[in-house]
């Protein structure tokens, strides 16, 4: 038996054997998938779609269904979640626009601006944030940041003219939203730059033939051919900020308080808490159904909008291929 | 994922600054913010990601003790008598192991397959998309996906059980199957771009000798692109290393390795354990350990061990292309 194995394998079988082992992460996927769902089918159930919505207040609900029993009734899966899912889409989109424009102007800096010397240096500094875990980020973030923002930056006046609503210490939505900008900023970075260094240097060359200065040039030209790139990078960081638990669950407040924009300077300063986020801190509880089968719930969502993305990237790719860039 | 070696051009960088100097006075304003923003930009990235080193440094130097390194956790509301982290170092590497593991042969598989025999298209193309949806769903539904297999009754033998017998899902082999999902991509892509990036040649010099297919691929493109999969084993291992939400979940984040069985080794496996990753989240004010002198120094360990993984990315790549002229695809 061993002497067969340890001979050549002929093609054919090679081919099946490799061919089958690929097959196992398809199968990966689609247990995913299938677990996920399953799980979260019976608040789907029981909630339809109305689960999304809004209406009294998300924590209160998700902390009575720890105390449910084995079977709870249909009523137990109570929940509205649009808190949580107000949180994940505002730090989102306050944290994408301001990586992203960071992300082009540092991508400029790269490849076209920087000295030979200095880009040698900048390339793996930026390689490096990128690679720091998140735990890191959230402990500078609730151990300097928190306090920092907590103590200097709000002001008294403001903390007590919320106090009876919530209250300020500092972790919230602007403590969030700042680091998951610093978090997704290096991952648009990668794709963008290399994006723009693969633009054929002869389409610039004609822009600065016809007497624009070279910064106009790399706007116009370069940054405009690179667009599908620069998209894929931005929904490609909109799936990490999207799934991003760890740090939004250190520094956010972990509080289902929506921020509203109405409150001015103090929207800034009041806690959320993301759908991610919310998977970390209820994990304890996942023994009571309700409750379980409503973080399963968080958890599809997720899954559906990474699955989502995905798509989305694939397709503002497509265009990519014109110019035979690999992103 | 992208390779990030942006094949730059000498001269582009030098008409540039020529261009700039002899007519920045000519430039629109709206010109002249997008310069000054890019360099603004480009420079305060490399600035904060020294500033945040500087300061997990300094931190570190002033919380590290070489004891910590080497004294087990243990319970105290005084950080002075609560130990050090020599168990969470050692859940890193054990779960690193386990995860490198489960994923080197899958990826590997999975990359030669793509790469070499790629039929049937469709399912070549569904493998592919499939792995991209890993990479793309966020580590905490990952973990949440390992939690609802390992409960199964059926997976209970791998995992820890509760005294009344229930089953709580949570062990080093659930947190290191789950951690491989987390490594498989990178390592896949590396590998799947080393073997794309292979000149047909060789392929064709090696049939010409009369080897099979997969013959060639064992003895001529494997070993050609060695480097390709150190550097993907790389990236993977940082993915595990830097992981939190998979510990949190599925390995329990103890304080100490707890084993479960008689059966030496497979007990370890079977028991539930911490990390750095999750050690740094329980000390912290967001857990319920408030031991911030002790997050702060295993945080410095933990960056010390990206750092070193980072700088072990670079060497790859960079003894490869000169040995070669090829990428290693390493991601940024």
């Amino acid at each position: 038996m061993l002497e067969r194995l340890r001979r050549p394998w002929p093609d054919h079988r090679a081919e099946r054997a490799l061919g089958a082992m690929s097959s196992l992460v398809c199968l990966c996927v689609v247990a995913m998938v299938g677990f996920v769902a399953l799980r979260a089918w019976p608040t789907f159930e029981h909630q339809g779609l109305s689960w999304l919505g809004s209406g009294g207040e998300v924590d209160r609900q998700i902390g009575g269904m720890i105390a449910t029993s084995v079977h709870p009734p249909a009523s137990a899966f109570y929940v509205r979640a649009w808190p949580i899912l107000y949180g994940t889409l505002l730090t989102t989109a306050i944290a994408l626009p301001l990586g992203l424009g960071l992300a082009l102007l540092s991508s400029i800096f790269i490849v076209e601006l920087a000295p030979a010397r200095l880009r040698r240096v900048a390339i793996p500094v930026i390689r490096l944030l990128a690679s720091v875990p998140s735990v890191i980020y959230g402990l500078i973030g609730v151990l300097v940041l928190v306090p920092f923002v907590g103590n200097h930056v709000i002001t008294t006046s403001e903390k007590t003219s919320v106090q009876n609503v919530v209250q300020l210490n500092g972790a919230g939505l602007a403590v969030a939203a700042v680091i998951l900008t610093v978090m997704i900023t290096p991952i648009m970075v990668a794709l963008i730059s290399d994006a723009l260094s693969s633009v054929p240097v002869a389409w610039r060359e004609g822009a600065a033939a016809l007497g624009v200065n070279p910064m106009r040039a790399t706007l116009a030209v370069t940054v405009r051919a690179a667009r599908p790139a620069i998209v894929a990078a931005a929904v490609l960081a909109t799936a990490r900020a999207l799934g991003e638990a760890v740090m939004l669950s250190m520094v956010s407040g972990s509080r289902s308080f929506s921020p509203k924009p109405v409150d001015g300077v103090i929207f800034f300063f009041e806690p959320l808490r993301t759908l991610a986020a919310s998977i970390v801190e209820f994990a304890e509880g996942l023994g009571a159904p309700a409750l379980r089968s409503t973080i399963y719930a968080f958890a599809f969502l997720l899954l559906f909008s990474a699955f989502a993305l995905s798509v989305a990237g694939y397709l503002v790719k497509l265009p990519l291929r014109k110019y035979q860039v690999r992103a | 994922m992208s390779t990030f070696v942006p094949q730059l051009r000498a001269n582009r960088h030098a008409r540039a600054q020529r261009g700039r100097r002899s007519s920045l006075r000519t430039w629109r304003w709206g010109d002249r913010l997008v310069l000054l923003g890019a360099w603004a930009g480009g420079l305060g990235l490399c600035v904060l990601a020294a500033a945040i080193v500087t300061y997990m440094g300094y931190r570190g130097i002033q919380y590290l003790r070489p004891g910590l390194l080497f004294t087990r956790p243990e319970l105290s509301a005084s950080q002075s008598h609560s130990g050090g982290f020599l168990d969470p170092l050692i859940g890193t590497v054990l779960l690193t192991v386990i995860g490198i593991v489960l994923a080197f042969p899958l990826a590997i598989a999975s990359a030669v397959w793509i790469a070499e025999y790629g039929r049937p298209r469709w399912l070549a193309r569904v493998v592919e998309s499939s792995i991209e949806i890993v990479a793309g769903t966020p580590d905490i539904v990952i973990a949440i996906f390992g939690l609802a297999v390992f409960q199964l009754s059926i997976l209970a033998p791998l995992s820890f059980t509760a005294s009344g017998g229930g089953v709580w899902g949570k062990s080093f082999i659930a947190a290191g199957a789950m951690m491989s999902l987390i490594a498989l991509p990178p390592l896949f892509t590396a590998t799947r771009d080393g073997l794309q990036a292979v000149p047909a040649h060789m392929r064709e010099a090696a049939f010409a000798l009369g080897k099979t297919r997969i013959a060639t691929i064992r003895r001529v493109l494997l070993p050609g692109v060695r480097a390709n999969v150190a550097t993907g084993v790389t990236l993977g291992i940082s993915r595990i290393v830097g992981d939190t939400a998979i510990v949190i979940l599925l390995l329990g984040s103890t304080l100490h390795i707890e084993s479960q069985g008689g059966m030496p080794g497979v007990n370890l496996l079977r028991g539930t354990g911490s990390t750095l990753t999750s050690y740094v989240y329980d000390n912290s004010p967001a857990g319920e350990g408030n031991a911030s002198q002790k997050a702060y120094a295993a945080a410095f360990v933990l960056l010390l061990l990206v750092l070193a993984l980072n700088m072990a990315v670079d060497f790859i790549g960079r003894k490869h292309a000169r040995s070669t002229g090829l990428g290693t695809g390493a991601q940024i």
